[in-house]
């Protein structure tokens, strides 16, 4: 469960996000939709406690990220697809997290099967093709078996075998009772994966719909849809 | 398993920071490398030692020159290596209290520096000795003032890493923060030198040369060896302190 009220960010004057509010209900995939630059990002850094908002409140399962005892294991997260030390290898990079997680060695071995990544485990991760890399960072996320996943465009750069692999383990996840939030900016793999839809533009929230009413709005259309909420803003 | 009640700490924070120190192989031939050179230079300025007057120690210590640059570039890499690769963020996500962070990188890259260092300056003082020539004396390990400027200038090593790592937490950025660092250490005594001499008793190079691993004393450190090793200390823990202040207050 994750819950924002009133959240505001801006960087050097400019407004990032613009007094967000809403709810993210376990059981059921929340994507959160919006063009490059809306707002999702730092949405999602803030969720994180990674960066301070000016207003407003984060909260995940109640408190604030940075009370969590076992970060890792309430909430797992993917910001970048290469966010680990180019020269350290895949089961390295997930074994400094297991430390820090106080997490048994068992659940790195289990982590590199379940995204695919055992036989490269021992391979300098800088040496990753662009789903690889994805795959280790998702390794990462699922490492502490969280009931949260914060993931920031998964399905950048895949091929169609990674973004299908990828939707199935979102809609798993999801089906296990987990709460899933998913930011994109790709319309149609928002409509495959998708059970509700944050639409934000501009830093701020344009609608809290669904699939199925966005495309009604859109005359049939989901893009339609989309285009008549977001049209104007940047 | 670990009870509900429990919550992370230093102890997961400085195994998570062990495992990032090890699992780098570029960190390992960097510091053995530095090593090398360090006794290397060591062996020369033994061999070209003639003075019957002069400090043979000190002299066999030159290679901390090399040492210190290599403890300190590798100091800065471990801050802001995760920066350019975005690791901050997972790191910081794992753990959200990130002077914990800091405090067990300190803790965890200092150990292994003071051991590398302390194992250089004494291959170095016996590589030196050894290339020492028959005409100019010997000095005694056995001496109380040769033991402690050869341990002293091996705990310099390990300052000058902890230096790196904390003006690296501050800048964040590899480049920017090697050539402070750098500029720092050997810059900043010649501009400052040249309006006062009284000043090289502040300066970490000079101490090290002049202080720390002297046996002999020399003109202007008039200073405790021990009252000079303290005042590079307190310079670190400052650019450490900073570096953690930054780092709590900085969004990540």
């Amino acid at each position: 469960m994750i819950s924002v009220r009133g959240l505001t960010k801006s960087y050097g004057g400019t407004l990032a996000v613009d007094d967000l509010s809403f709810d993210i209900h376990p059981g059921c995939v929340t994507g959160f939709l919006g063009p490059n630059g809306s707002g999702k990002s730092t949405t999602m850094r803030l969720l994180l406690g990674l960066d301070e908002p000016a207003r407003g409140s984060a909260l995940i399962d109640g408190a604030p990220y940075a009370a969590l005892r076992w970060p890792l294991r309430s909430v797992g997260a993917v910001l970048e697809a290469r966010a680990f030390h180019p020269g350290r290898t895949a089961r390295a990079h997930l074994l400094a997290l297991a430390a820090a997680s106080a997490l048994p060695r068992r659940r790195v071995e289990e982590v590199l099967a379940q995204v695919g990544l055992a036989d490269a485990a021992g391979r300098r991760a800088g040496g990753f093709s662009l789903g690889m890399a994805q795959r280790l960072s998702i390794a990462a996320a699922l490492l502490g078996d969280p009931g949260v996943l914060l993931l920031d465009e998964p399905v950048n750069g895949l091929d169609p075998a990674g973004v299908r692999w990828i939707r199935d383990l979102i809609r798993s996840l999801a089906a296990r009772g987990r709460t899933v939030f998913v930011s994109s900016h790709l319309i149609s793999e928002m409509a495959l994966t998708a059970d509700r839809l944050l639409v934000i533009g501009g830093g701020r929230l344009l609608a809290d719909t669904s699939v199925g009413a966005l495309t009604a709005r859109g005359g049939g259309s989901l893009e339609e849809g989309f285009f008549g909420l977001t049209e104007g803003i940047r | 398993m670990i009870s509900v009640d429990t919550r992370y700490g230093f102890r997961e924070a400085a195994r998570m920071e062990w495992i990032k120190l090890r699992s780098l192989r570029s960190t390992r031939w960097v510091l053995a490398g530095g090593m090398a050179a360090t006794v290397a230079l060591g062996v020369v300025a033994g061999y070209n030692t003639r003075s019957v007057t002069g400090d043979p120690t000190s002299n066999v210590l030159a290679g901390a020159l090399v040492g210190q640059v290599i403890t300190g570039v590798l100091g800065v890499l471990a801050m802001t290596s995760e920066y350019s690769s975005g690791l901050v963020r997972v790191t910081f996500a794992a753990m959200p209290r990130r002077g914990l962070v800091l405090a067990a990188k300190t803790a965890v890259f200092g150990l292994v520096c003071l051991v590398a260092g302390e194992i250089t300056v004494v291959a170095s003082f016996l590589g030196g000795m050894a290339a020492l020539r028959s005409s100019v004396p010997h000095p005694s390990p056995g001496d109380p003032a040769v033991l402690r400027a050869v341990l002293m200038t091996g705990a310099y090593l390990a300052l000058t890493g902890l230096a790196g790592l904390g003006v690296g937490a501050i800048l964040r950025h590899g480049a920017a923060a090697v050539g402070v660092l750098v500029g720092g250490l050997f810059v900043l005594p010649l501009i400052t030198g040249a309006a006062s001499r009284a000043t090289g008793k502040f300066m970490p190079e000079l101490i090290a040369g002049n202080s720390l691993a002297a046996v002999k004393p020399v003109a202007g450190f008039t200073w405790s060896p021990w009252l000079e090793l303290g005042i590079v200390a307190l310079q670190v823990a400052a650019l450490l302190a900073a570096g953690g202040w930054l780092l709590v207050r900085r969004d990540a």
